[in-house]
């Protein structure tokens, strides 16, 4: 899905602050709102479908049916400051619309987590601001990881004391652990988190999965949604079937700190699961590290014929826009609108397609005692790491023609040796010669 | 039945006494953590298997030193020069005369330990085997420092392959060799020896007269 033709919706946290045609320019750098992220009243609101706009006059939101008030600006300006968790909280806990679809490891429980779910965060014990780790300079935040490599960054503030990227070694250094700790030798391969996030979404449910083509589904010709498990919605007839899950395990992939992206010009192939976008990293690269991610799955409609991912158009723009898919509920209409808004080819035939995209771990750090242990690795089957090939892990990996051969020559020698014994058992003593 | 009769003979001293012994344990304790890291059984738990594993093998490494200055200041490493000499007498007895109740062709002897076969096999173990394991287990150990030794060519993989083929020549060579020291002319003579020092052997067999002294008799003796 893509912001393109639902900006109106998108830019509530997607940068686009006063967004209202699409000759928006997103790169214009004064267009940010400073107070989303300074104002500490907890009262600045934007009106969610208002183009990154507060409320003008009070107004209800049809999508949750919440009165959204203005601000009180002159209180609101008065009261900037340093942000807070729940400055970034507000758009970085609720991506994807809301609590913990995107993230499993940003979601709501992270407003004042415990030290069990974040051992820097906990309000009882370190009690970290976000704005600790994820410094910035001349607004430049420290901590995206999409494009920079971390590994060029990978170094500690004593090295370094204005690195432009806060990592675990920035403070931990590369031997983190007691002297002499094995787990010291394993930080050449392993990110810390893979070991230090057993598993994400510990207290709040995350998304798992998003099946878009399943929507559009009414009860008596009406949209309707239907809770499920930890009362989170399975079904909702604009937005099709989910999956929750708490204490997810996350899924290891090599990473080097960068992603690579899909974009709707790419070409797919629909015979497979379409990975939207991509962990770079290879064992073999000494800048990559083994890294936890949630792998979130779905279905998502692509372009039959010029097999390409579509952009279409849901968030209404007004009371007639029925080729919104959340007003008209027609796929057809949908994508051929958002196509032609954003500019790009469309067929005009669509069908679905499986899909995954991952999110690094890298918050919810367990404290020590709850890492995760030697053998959850270094097991011969069902390990977190049994689908990473490309590198020899002892008690995972063997050579299974050593292993045969070994233990033919093991119990040869020991059938050998049992027989060698009866047959001196076995003869009779009159027959040996004195 | 005509029967020799037996005497006793000092064969290992102290100190090669308990150089069997501990590095018997300390074998049979890198087996078992090593196979439990290969991930055949679970016995001590995955961390405490990395740790014993590592400890007792670096520590044999330090002692094993110690054996090989032992071997020569001593002159006892000519017990492994390998010959050919009584050879083939030796395989005919194990495959064949021992079946008869013959008397071994090669009895042991102060200056003469090892039969031709044991000469072969334990200098096999002591000079390739246990030095191969030791330096492929020290490298496994060291894997991280691989750069600054300047070893970075050198493959996880295939040091892994060598340790374990090691690890299996070495738990075959065990259960051959708890089996052969049953072979003595009663089953428990072998053993005896390796914990007293003496080894009933029969008479007739040359013994020099300094291996007698300062023992009474022993009581086993027939």
């Amino acid at each position: 899905m893509n912001i393109k033709s639902n900006e109106a919706r998108c830019t509530s946290c997607h940068a686009g602050y006063g967004w209202k045609g699409n000759d928006f320019d997103f790169a214009d750098q004064t267009k940010v709102d400073c107070l989303v992220c300074h104002e500490q009243t907890g009262t600045y609101k934007k009106f969610p479908a208002g183009g990154g706009n507060p409320a003008p006059k009070s107004m209800v939101f049809k999508g949750n049916g919440k009165t959204y008030h203005p601000p009180d600006w002159n209180k609101v300006a008065q009261s900037v400051g340093r942000p807070t968790r729940k400055n970034c909280g507000t758009c970085h806990f609720f991506g994807g619309g809301g609590d913990g679809v995107k993230h499993g490891d940003l979601d709501s429980s992270m407003m004042k987590p415990n030290k069990t779910l974040d051992v820097h965060m906990g309000v009882d014990g370190q009690n970290f601001d976000c704005v600790r780790c994820h410094s910035t300079s001349l607004h430049n935040i420290a901590g995206r990881v999409y494009t920079t490599p971390a590994s060029e960054h990978r170094k500690s503030l004593i090295q370094d004391d204005l690195a432009s990227k806060i990592t675990c070694e920035s403070c931990h250094s590369s031997i983190p652990h007691k002297e002499d700790a094995k787990a010291n030798d394993h930080t050449d391969k392993v990110a810390c988190q893979s070991c230090h996030i057993p598993a994400f979404a510990r207290v709040n449910p995350t998304k798992m999965r998003w099946d878009w083509s399943t929507a559009g589904k009414k009860k008596d010709g009406k949209p309707y949604t239907e809770k499920g498990e930890f009362g989170k919605p399975k079904y909702d007839t604009k937005k099709g079937d989910f999956v929750w899950a708490k204490n997810v395990m996350p899924e290891y992939f090599w990473f080097n700190g960068s992603i690579e992206h899909l974009t709707v010009k790419d070409t797919i192939d629909p015979g497979n699961t379409v990975r939207i976008n991509l962990p770079v990293g290879s064992g073999d690269d000494p800048n990559s590290r083994i890294f936890p991610f949630k792998v979130h799955r779905g279905k998502l409609p692509y372009d039959k014929v010029n097999k390409n991912l579509v952009i279409p158009h849901l968030f209404p723009k007004g009371k007639d826009d029925k080729a919104a898919y959340w007003k008209g509920f027609n796929w057809g209409k949908a994508i051929a609108y958002g196509m032609e808004y954003a500019g790009l080819q469309y067929s005009g035939e669509y069908d679905f397609v499986e899909t995954e995209y991952v999110f690094p771990s890298t918050h919810m750090v367990a404290p020590k005692e709850n890492v995760v242990a030697c053998i959850e690795c270094h097991s011969r089957s069902e390990g977190r790491l049994a689908k990473l090939s490309g590198f020899y892990m002892p008690s995972r990996d063997r050579f299974r023609v050593l292993d045969t051969i070994g233990w033919i020559v093991v119990l040869g020698s020991l059938a050998g040796v049992l027989l060698h014994g009866l047959v001196r058992v076995f003869i009779p003593k009159d027959r040996k010669r004195g | 039945m005509q029967k020799n009769k037996m005497v006793n003979i000092y064969l290992y001293s102290r100190y090669e006494r308990f150089w069997h012994w501990f590095q018997s344990a300390l074998i049979i304790i890198l087996l078992l953590t090593g196979f439990e890291l290969h991930g055949t059984f679970s016995l001590f738990g995955f961390r405490s298997a990395v740790d014993v594993h590592n400890f007792v093998g670096l520590s044999w490494l330090i002692l094993f030193a110690f054996f090989i200055f032992w071997l020569f200041t001593t002159g006892e490493f000519r017990q492994y020069i390998p010959t050919t000499r009584k050879m083939l007498a030796v395989v005919r007895y194990y495959s064949y005369g021992i079946f008869r109740g013959e008397t071994h062709p090669v009895p042991k002897r102060r200056e003469l330990k090892h039969n031709p076969l044991q000469r072969l096999v334990y200098l096999s173990l002591a000079a390739l085997l246990l030095p191969i394991q030791m330096a492929t287990g020290f490298l496994y150990w060291g894997y991280n420092s691989w750069p600054t030794w300047g070893l970075e060519w050198l493959s996880l993989p295939v040091i892994a392959f060598i340790h374990m083929a090691g690890a299996f020549a070495i738990l075959s060579f065990l259960v051959v060799h708890i089996y052969m020291i049953t072979t003595g002319h009663t089953i428990s003579v072998h053993t005896k020896a390796m914990i007293t020092g003496w080894e009933e052997v029969e008479e007739g067999t040359q013994i020099e007269d300094w291996e007698q002294k300062e023992r009474k008799a022993p009581q086993a003796a027939s």
